[in-house]
């Protein structure tokens, strides 16, 4: 398969008055049009490898790849206004929570609508058009009366498929996805994954899916990617999760919980040191 | 704050207050205002509000010192005299020295600023928190007697106070207090009601702690930051309204050298002896000025929101 | 130990809790799954006494329970909360945090108490005079479980304890309950949404739905494949992760 996004060496650091964060440490991979899952807890640089390839990091951040390239454009170099070009359009990004993505005053239907990149826009009846054929995808129902909707009338459930709807609409190669469903319930959660399986293979998409779930992105990715601390620790394919070398994986895995688990205690995952600069 | 420590020159002092473990809760409360305090001399806008503030308060000390002759030593002969050797700022139309009483005004005006923010602000945040806590129609009854103070303007408000109350520094100064409580209580009260349902509130309840408790120990010190920098803001208008109670000669009576009645009665003088209502005038301003910048630089610091 | 008789809790014209009735016994883990909105929470506040609008009847350890608690009942009733950032004053110590419900309840030896909790929840002496702010998720939690214990309750609630914790440190939280209810001899109800942490620590299990409890069944019950409620066989469905062929049962669009 080959590779849609390349990175080699990226790097985002992070300089205040008093000390240095380096976020991402040095981390590399490629996605092609395959499910590539990025695993990691709260600080390990997971949302801030997403941000960073659409250049969207805080103004303090500071960003450095050696090689940082989607298809034929060179990021790393890319100029804010080619970004502009890229972003939404070739590469989209779903975020966790629709509540605090979508616009509060603006009818959804019209938000799906306003994603139409400007020289695809077609008269207002036939981007409508395209918009309800958009909803439909994504398994509403009711494409007609949700077209009308505001935001806060909309379910969680809905309020991610509306997104997700929203971010294809401009019809991207790669969507990178944010901890998607982490804030939807554990049963519509299932659906909302269903439906952007679905979709990613009707359209050749590659994606990206950000979780802190392991379990979650073993059974739903092709590839997964662990990250702890900055860097990745563990490439390996969804099915072999079970077989993986690093330590960090293996401890992480061992001290879940699972249904039926008969262990008396969980075995807590000790952090070696060593892990921060291998 | 009351506690400002100076990063010393000894490293054993530096160390104490940026340990990582804090052996004893005043260590952990000095660092706190240790950090704090760095955070606030990082604003160069607000150190230049608190030198100002530090310098009046040094004159004010300092008074019998810089101005030995006192403030109302007057010599009829040199009535109106401009700014020279010999008095640094004129004389008024009585021959008293404008800056020895200048000096001793910083006294009055620190004063009265200080025994406001002493009323109004404990007074504002005691009945802010207890509407908000409670609700009901504690809430109503406090919030309405709130309301009716609220509704007339400061000046006015106050004018009528000592109009009743007669005029004199101290029942200007319980005016103004009356005045000023009101916005601090609306403040208090509203950050009440959010501070209300945290889980911290619902964890000290279900210990049996006592509402009297639970609004002291828990949320007035969440109001505290905002309400410190609501009252420095407002220092302005207070001193202002002071100001204006004394040009109206219903705040300071003569001989006390406060600020707003030096500048009244220079007011029939302007054209000729453009000093004796410029001097105070321009402290005046730059007091406001300087507790307006204070405030600023409290508020980026004490922002609960931005804790680190 | 603690039983529940058709209680039910109003909203307004929402019922968050509809005639519920569930029984714990001594020394028991009770646990209670549900996802969000089904009223397992609300459940727990009115048990815990943060909630006074309800209707049932609820004893706890022999004794009736009324809508206005006394305060020797907080001592023998505590809870900890979901949120680690949340539920710890930013102005307190952790000193403080753990001296306060002694000194509401004039308990003794107040100094040797705080001293003895901080160990038995794994933090030392070192972290006594810190701020919340100073510590970790992992760190808090222990603190938030500390403050629940310190004064000797014999019944625990636990508001989806690790919901808000990295994976990694949810292990740890586990492991010092077990430790601790072991130790203490509490009876717990522990409410989740995580089928998994439910089926770990409790011996029962009620699933929950729109404010109803649907089924009462134990770990074991829940490995076996057949007799389930379906929303149980939901929830165990949607717990082993996501399945292939889910999308291909989608409807063609």
């Amino acid at each position: 398969m080959t590779a849609q996004l390349i990175v080699e060496d990226l790097r985002v650091r992070f300089s205040t008055a008093h000390r240095v964060i380096d976020a991402v440490r040095g981390v590399s991979f490629t996605v092609g049009r395959e499910k590539v899952g990025i695993v990691g807890e709260s600080g390990s640089g997971k949302s801030m490898t997403a941000r960073a390839i659409l250049k969207l990091t805080p103004p303090q951040a500071k960003l450095a790849a050696k090689t940082l390239r989607f298809q034929e454009i060179d990021l790393a170099a890319a100029t804010e206004r080619q970004m502009l070009k890229v972003r939404g359009r070739r590469i989209s990004m779903i975020m966790q929570d629709p509540k605090f993505a979508l616009d509060p005053v603006m009818r959804v239907g019209d938000q799906i609508a306003e994603a139409i990149p400007a020289d695809r826009r077609g008269s207002r009846a036939q981007d409508r058009e395209r918009v309800l054929g958009m909803l439909d995808s994504v398994q509403i129902r009711d494409p007609k009366r949700v077209f009308e909707l505001y935001p806060h009338e909309v379910s969680g459930g809905m309020g991610q498929r509306i997104m997700i709807a929203m971010m294809l609409m401009p019809e991207p190669s790669l969507l990178i996805a944010d901890e998607p469903t982490s804030a939807l319930d554990v049963t519509v959660r299932l659906r909302v994954l269903a439906i952007l399986d679905e979709l990613a293979a009707q359209r050749h998409l590659g994606l990206i899916f950000i979780s802190h779930d392991l379990n979650l992105v073993a059974s739903f990715c092709d590839r997964v990617l662990i990250m702890y601390a900055g860097r990745i620790v563990e490439q390996c394919a969804a099915s072999e999760l079970a077989h993986a070398k690093h330590p960090y994986t293996r401890g992480l895995l061992a001290s879940l919980p699972r249904v039926g688990d008969t262990r008396g205690r969980l075995p807590v995952l000790t952090r070696d040191p060593a892990w921060l600069s291998s | 704050m009351t506690t400002i420590i100076q990063p010393s020159t000894k490293p054993t002092l530096r160390a104490w207050l940026t340990a990582d473990v804090t052996t004893s809760p005043r260590q952990a409360r000095l660092q706190r205002a240790y950090f704090g305090w760095r955070r606030l001399s990082g604003n160069h806008l607000t150190m230049f509000g608190l030198s100002v503030l530090l310098f009046l308060v040094m004159v004010a000390v300092l008074a019998p010192v810089l101005a030995p002759q006192g403030y109302d030593a007057q010599s009829l002969t040199d009535r109106l005299a401009a700014p020279s050797a010999a008095h640094w700022f004129g004389t008024d139309d009585l021959g008293r020295d404008v800056l020895a009483r200048m000096v001793y005004g910083t006294r009055v005006t620190l004063m009265i600023a200080c025994l406001v923010a002493v009323i109004a602000a404990p007074l504002g945040l005691l009945i802010g928190t207890t509407s908000g806590y409670f609700g009901g129609w504690v809430d109503i009854v406090l919030m309405r007697i709130n309301d009716v103070f609220l509704s007339f303007p400061g000046l006015i408000l106050a004018l009528g106070f000592v109009a009743a109350l007669g005029p004199g520094i101290r029942n200007a100064v319980i005016a103004i207090a009356l005045t000023a409580w009101p916005p601090i209580a609306r403040l208090a009260r509203a950050e009440t009601l959010t501070l209300r349902n945290a889980d911290y509130i619902a964890a000290v309840r279900i210990q049996g702690a006592s509402p009297l408790r639970i609004i002291l120990r828990h949320i007035v010190p969440m109001c505290l930051s905002s309400v410190i920098v609501r009252i420095t803001l407002n220092m302005a208008g207070i001193i202002l309204t002071a100001a204006a109670l004394g040009f109206l000669g219903l705040g300071a009576q003569p001989p006390m050298p406060e600020w707003g009645s030096m500048l009244a009665v220079g007011r029939a003088h302007l054209s000729g002896a453009w000093w004796v209502s410029t001097v105070p005038g321009l402290a005046i301003l730059v007091t406001s000025l300087a507790f307006n910048l204070l405030g600023d630089g409290l508020r980026d610091v004490l922002d609960p929101r931005s804790d680190t | 130990m603690i039983t529940v008789k058709n209680l039910s809790v109003n909203f307004g014209a929402m019922r968050a809790v509809d005639d519920v009735s569930f029984d714990v016994d001594v020394e028991e883990t009770f646990g209670l799954v549900g996802e969000s909105g089904c009223g397992k929470s609300t459940l727990l506040r009115v048990l815990c006494g943060l909630n006074r609008d309800w209707h049932g009847a609820i004893t706890i350890d022999g004794s009736t329970i009324t809508p206005n608690r006394s305060r020797a009942f907080f001592k023998d009733v505590q809870m900890v909360f979901q949120d680690p950032y949340g539920s710890l004053h930013p102005r307190h110590t952790v000193n403080s945090v753990l001296s306060e419900p002694l000194v509401i309840h004039r308990m003794d030896r107040i100094d040797a108490r705080v001293a003895a909790m901080l160990d038995q929840v794994g933090l030392g002496p070192a972290f006594r005079y810190r701020y919340p702010h100073q510590l970790s998720g992992g760190q808090r939690q222990r603190l938030a479980i500390a403050r629940a214990l310190i004064l000797e309750p014999k019944v625990l609630l636990l508001d989806e304890p690790t919901s808000a914790l990295d994976v990694s440190v949810q292990a740890e939280i586990l492991n010092l309950l077990k430790d601790i209810r072991q130790m203490r001899k509490l009876t717990c109800i522990l409410v989740s949404h995580d089928l998994a942490v439910i089926s770990y620590m409790c011996q029962r299990i009620a699933v929950m739905n729109h404010g109803q409890i649907l089924e009462e069944l134990s770990p074991a019950q829940l490995t076996g494949t057949t007799g389930h409620h379906p929303y149980t066989a939901q929830l165990l469905t949607a717990s082993r992760g996501y399945d292939h062929t889910l999308a291909q049962e989608l409807p063609e669009s």
